[in-house]
């Protein structure tokens, strides 16, 4: 697994980096270098195969069932965006520990750089696509924390946010594309879906799914129209940006072009979609950058258009013009890393990066401005450098294309506007900032050259610019060949990367460029002055500020119409909602209420019961203002219920109501002592209509369905329970087998809820000073005999026989009906009856104060037996039984499965005391003499 | 029976439902007392309704379906655990605003 240990080391390695910084910034610096080179050093090995042309596939199984493995995969494209992050990384780590001032925190800034390297190594060594999403999701987050760096400006955080906005918005479009790529091939996983290209291509759902791809790749790329965040993003620092949008985030999106090509590409759909917004992008963006006073602004909107070039590359869709994407994707990233360097070197030493107000700075900085002079030739595409390589592959490309387009000689004449513009914007940033010594200068600080090893990253750039540019073919072919044929999927094409291709249409197209470039600038004042007047009329950023703004106001709106603050109003509201759903259900369902079922006769007994039963419910609503009253209607309610449960079978249940219903009554009885016996009548007649009307409608909803259900015959998957009960759980109480067993860890999560319940009213109780009634609603005081003798002595009595019941039921649970859930209900109502016949105070001196150890110990035992069967090697909580010989007793069976229902009752047990008990509690301090109170 | 019992489901949901729309809040408890009421009730007919053949292996020769069952036992429990919740919520409320108005606001 060395490639997931490469990509996990940087998310291991960045808390470490930024831990260490508190101590020393050279320290940190050292560690977060040390990450990246040990991230390396872990694909170290592998790292030859991808040359060789083979694909690495490392797979974790997680989730077999579900498909869900995770996949890494190493290949030749892998392999070259790997040693871009890494590599420019390590360049970027050097160069920001003397960039950034010592007010900054160095740490943190380690810490977010390493969170996204390790990110974008998830992204481009991901076979599976979901999880190549999910890292890419992580570039975006991570990406937002380091636009943002320096969170006190407001530029950074709206910048990193609009990034964020742009970028996650264009994430979900990603993932509605995979999930239909997914859907199409049926598979998630690359290798599959390179693989089914002619499937992909020809399915109803190639365009959806492409249009959706596209949107997320674009978004990243910050292609014509959602380039707008990435000059917004330049509010990051200048270490930021240089890693961000030359070699890394950016390059994420024309990644995805590269790594689906040979899966999506090749239609008439891709070519205008892909082709047209790279070419849309490429002239948008270098018309901008040539008007950007803002030295990192210019290099922004360069970087767009170079993005656009390598988009339109793939676009156009040839064999050929895909290795030239790829050749552009190193060289863009080697230029223009060293560029954003440059420029904040030239930031750093004169305060300022208003290209208005430095001039001349060849004389202050003249080791720095030589280098910047190759890396700017670089990016305007001059011939030795190694960005003309690839913008001569690129013209080439473009002029074979518009042979095969109507209109097509547009296609040449907008690469060629766009290479014009691209060379007098290069020459921009080296004249009007080292040069144009005639122009006065305004510089905050006096210049110097910087520190000696603030300067190395960058000639170590622009020396492998000089390198691609001179000697392509011994340097960076094997490395290119091997990106590109994964790219493709298939043997390269012809290709010569040479200088010298004697007099083509390219060249020619270059030698316009260079030309057109210089004499463009000439004239760049009138231009300039155009250019802001309507600049403040064209600005992105503030029509996305007036759309956020837009939709907040909207968010508003909508919920101040739907939340009130009112309860009342959202239960009713509800209810109608649900009623409405309920009700377009029925109506559309042309099958008749009634099934064929053979139904059960009525009898008198039962009759009579649902009849007291509907009595006691109807009269519970009507005087529910006198609540001692509904209360003990309530109570009938749920007896009937038990009795329901007896009738129809289900002993278990029957037992569970009847217990639940005797501590329920003794709760609400308790509480009710701190309320108002009587409740207040409401206003509003019309209300009361409204509200029975939608409760008599549910009530015929719920019947009509109810009916419905027990009317039509079924198929049920109990039969499975019913035979493995006795065989697989050892038990012949199927339902308690189902609940300790089979559906153990549900039972486990139920009792978790429960403890957390009791746990919260605890808390919630907890210095709750509770206003006592001195007498009831009629006026009369409490009676002081408050524990009659008689109830006392029974009591006491009763308890030893009552726990020995329980103990009974949960012992035999597993055969009969019974188990932890209703003897824990047992044993608590026979300790609460200890409370009330013999009064808090006695009680409480005898049993022990909390009963949280109780909750603890029993959930403790039930996650251990679940373990233990673990230890055996047996799936969680599966249970294992055997029978046993006791003297006296007999045979009996024991299963681990009654040890996980000794966990479940002491659980019921502790929580049902808990609640009652800390209820009793306030309710005993309430009698000492109240300093307020008294009942309103 | 089986329109006796849909009858029942259906008395509890309207109860249920007209008491959870009140202003006070131990009509609200009351309420959603007997809202569990119907929903276990309903949970425990989609078993349909089967007379003395208890999920105990031997009891019978045929067995009514255990399924449901165990579902709807524990939703009793985590139901009064639910009404306990609300009901000190209800107190806790009440010692808090001076009312037992579920808006927190009317007359005290």
């Amino acid at each position: 697994m060395s490639i997931l240990l490469a990509i996990l080391v940087p998310f291991i390695g960045a808390p470490f980096v930024a831990y260490v910084s508190r101590r020393s910034r050279a320290a940190s610096a050292w560690t977060a270098a040390g990450v990246a080179l040990l991230s390396l050093g872990i694909l170290l090995p592998d790292l030859a195969a991808p040359f060789a042309g083979e694909t690495t596939l490392q797979r974790l199984v997680w989730m077999p069932a579900l498909g869900l493995d995770l996949v890494f995969r190493l290949d030749g494209l892998g392999l070259l965006f790997a040693l871009m992050i890494l590599g420019i990384g390590l360049l970027v780590i050097l160069y920001a520990h003397y960039y950034l001032s010592q007010q900054d925190s160095l740490g943190r800034l380690y810490a977010y750089l390493l969170l996204f390297m390790g990110s974008m190594l998830g992204v481009v060594l991901s076979e599976n696509l979901i999880q190549l999403l999910i890292f890419w999701e992580l570039t975006s987050l991570s990406s937002f924390l380091l636009i943002g760096y320096w969170r006190t400006r407001h530029a950074a955080r709206s910048g990193a946010r609009m990034a964020l906005a742009i970028t996650g918005a264009g994430g979900l479009a990603l993932l509605g594309g995979f999930i239909l790529l997914g859907e199409i091939t049926g598979s998630y996983e690359l290798s599959v879906v390179l693989a089914s290209g002619d499937i992909i291509r020809a399915h109803p759902l190639y365009l959806p799914a492409l249009i959706l791809i596209l949107l997320g790749a674009f978004t990243k790329s910050a292609q014509f129209p959602f380039h707008f965040w990435l000059p917004n993003a330049m509010a990051a620092p200048t270490p930021v940006s240089a890693y961000l949008h030359s070699a890394t985030m950016v390059k994420a999106g024309v990644f995805l072009l590269a790594r689906l090509f040979p899966a999506l590409s090749g239609t008439e759909a891709w070519t205008w979609l892909v082709g047209g917004t790279g070419i849309a992008t490429l002239l948008v963006g270098a018309v901008f950058a040539l008007f950007k006073h803002d030295l990192k602004g210019l290099l922004a909107y360069s970087t767009i258009s170079h993005l656009g070039l390598i988009t339109a590359l793939f676009g156009i869709g040839t064999p050929l013009a895909a290795v030239a994407g790829v050749f552009h994707i190193i060289n863009h990233a080697i230029f223009k890393a060293g560029l954003f360097m440059a420029a904040g070197i030239i930031d750093h030493e004169t305060g300022t990066r208003d290209m208005r107000r430095i001039n001349g700075l060849r004389h202050q900085l003249p080791h720095t401005a030589l280098l910047a002079t190759v890396a700017a030739a670089a990016m305007a595409g001059v011939p030795l450098f190694n960005g003309f390589l690839s913008k001569e592959m690129f013209f080439a490309e473009a002029m074979d294309a518009s042979t095969r387009l109507n209109f097509g000689w547009l296609l040449p004449t907008a690469v060629t506007i766009a290479g014009i513009f691209a060379v007098a914007y290069s020459l921009r940033f080296i004249h009007d900032v080292f040069f144009n010594d005639a122009a006065p200068t305004d510089m905050p600080k006096t210049p110097h050259e910087p520190p000696r090893w603030m300067k190395v990253p960058v000639e170590i750039l622009v020396v492998l610019c000089l390198l691609v540019g001179i000697l392509p073919a011994l340097t960076v072919e094997p490395i290119l060949a091997a990106a590109a044929g994964a790219v493709l999927q298939a043997p390269l094409p012809e290709h010569n990367l040479a200088i010298w291709h004697g007099f083509s249409p390219a060249l020619i197209m270059s030698l316009i460029a260079l030309v057109g470039g210089v004499l463009l600038y000439s004239v760049r004042k009138p231009l300039f002055a155009f250019h802001d007047h309507i600049e403040s009329k064209l600005n992105a950023r503030a029509m996305f500020e007036r759309v956020l703004a837009l939709l907040y106001q909207l968010a508003r709106a909508v919920t101040a119409r739907l939340d009130t603050g009112s309860l009342q109003r959202q239960a009713w509201l509800f209810v109608a909602a649900a009623l409405c759903l309920g009700t377009a259900g029925m109506w559309s369902s042309a099958a008749p209420l009634a099934g064929p079922r053979t139904l059960l006769p009525v009898d008198g007994v039962s009759l009579i019961a649902a009849l007291a039963l509907a009595a006691a419910a109807i009269g519970a609503t009507i005087l529910h203002r006198q609540r001692i009253t509904a209360l003990i209607l309530a109570g009938a309610v749920g007896l009937v219920v038990s009795l329901i449960f007896v009738k129809f079978s289900a002993p278990d249940l029957a037992l569970t109501q009847l217990s639940v219903e005797v501590v329920t009554v003794v709760l609400l009885l308790l509480a009710l002592y701190f309320l108002p016996q009587q409740g207040p009548s409401e206003p509003g007649r019309s209300r009361h209509l409204r509200d029975a009307s939608l409760a008599v409608t549910a009530g015929a909803g719920a019947a009509a369905l109810a009916w419905a259900v027990l009317t039509r015959p079924y198929d049920s998957i109990s039969g499975w329970f019913l035979a493995n009960s006795l065989p697989g759980g050892g038990g012949k109480n199927v339902v308690n087998v189902i609940l300790v067993d089979f559906r153990g860890f549900d039972t486990f999560g139920e009792i978790t809820v429960l403890a957390l319940a009791a746990l919260g009213i605890f808390a919630m109780l907890e210095g709750l000073r509770l206003p006592a009634p001195l007498s009831d609603a009629a006026g009369r005081h409490w009676d002081s005999d408050m524990h009659p003798l008689i109830m006392a002595t029974f009591a006491r009595l009763l308890l030893p026989l009552a726990v020995l019941v329980s103990i009974f039921i949960l012992l035999r649970g597993h055969n009969l009906p019974g188990g932890g859930f209703i003897a824990g209900l047992i044993t608590a109502v026979a300790l609460i009856m200890q409370y009330l016949a013999n009064g808090a105070v006695w009680t409480h001196a005898r049993l022990p104060a909390h009963t949280h150890p109780l909750i603890a110990a029993g959930l403790a035992i039930a996650l251990a037996t679940g373990l233990a069967s673990w230890a055996f090697g047996h799936s969680f909580l599966a249970s294992a039984f055997g029978h046993f010989a006791l003297p006296l007793a007999g045979e009996i069976e024991l299963a681990s499965a009654m040890a996980f229902d000794l966990g479940v009752y002491l659980v019921v047990v502790g929580a049902t005391l808990l609640i009652l008990i800390n209820l009793g509690l306030a309710h005993n301090a309430s009698h000492a003499p109240l300093k307020h109170g008294g009942e309103c | 029976m089986e329109a006796l019992l849909a009858l029942l489901i259906g008395v509890l949901t309207a109860c249920g439902i007209y008491l959870v729309l009140r202003a006070r809040s131990f009509s609200v408890v009351l309420g959603l007392t007997f809202l569990s009421y119907a929903v276990n009730l309903f949970l425990f007919a989609m078993g349909r309704l089967v007379i003395a053949r208890p999920p105990v292996i031997g009891a019978a020769d045929a067995y009514a379906d255990p399924l449901p069952q165990a579902l709807v036992l524990t939703a009793i429990v985590i139901g009064f655990a639910m009404t306990a919740f609300v009901i000190m919520l209800a107190l806790k409320s009440r010692a808090e605003l001076g009312n037992d108005h579920v808006d927190g606001g009317g007359v005290p």
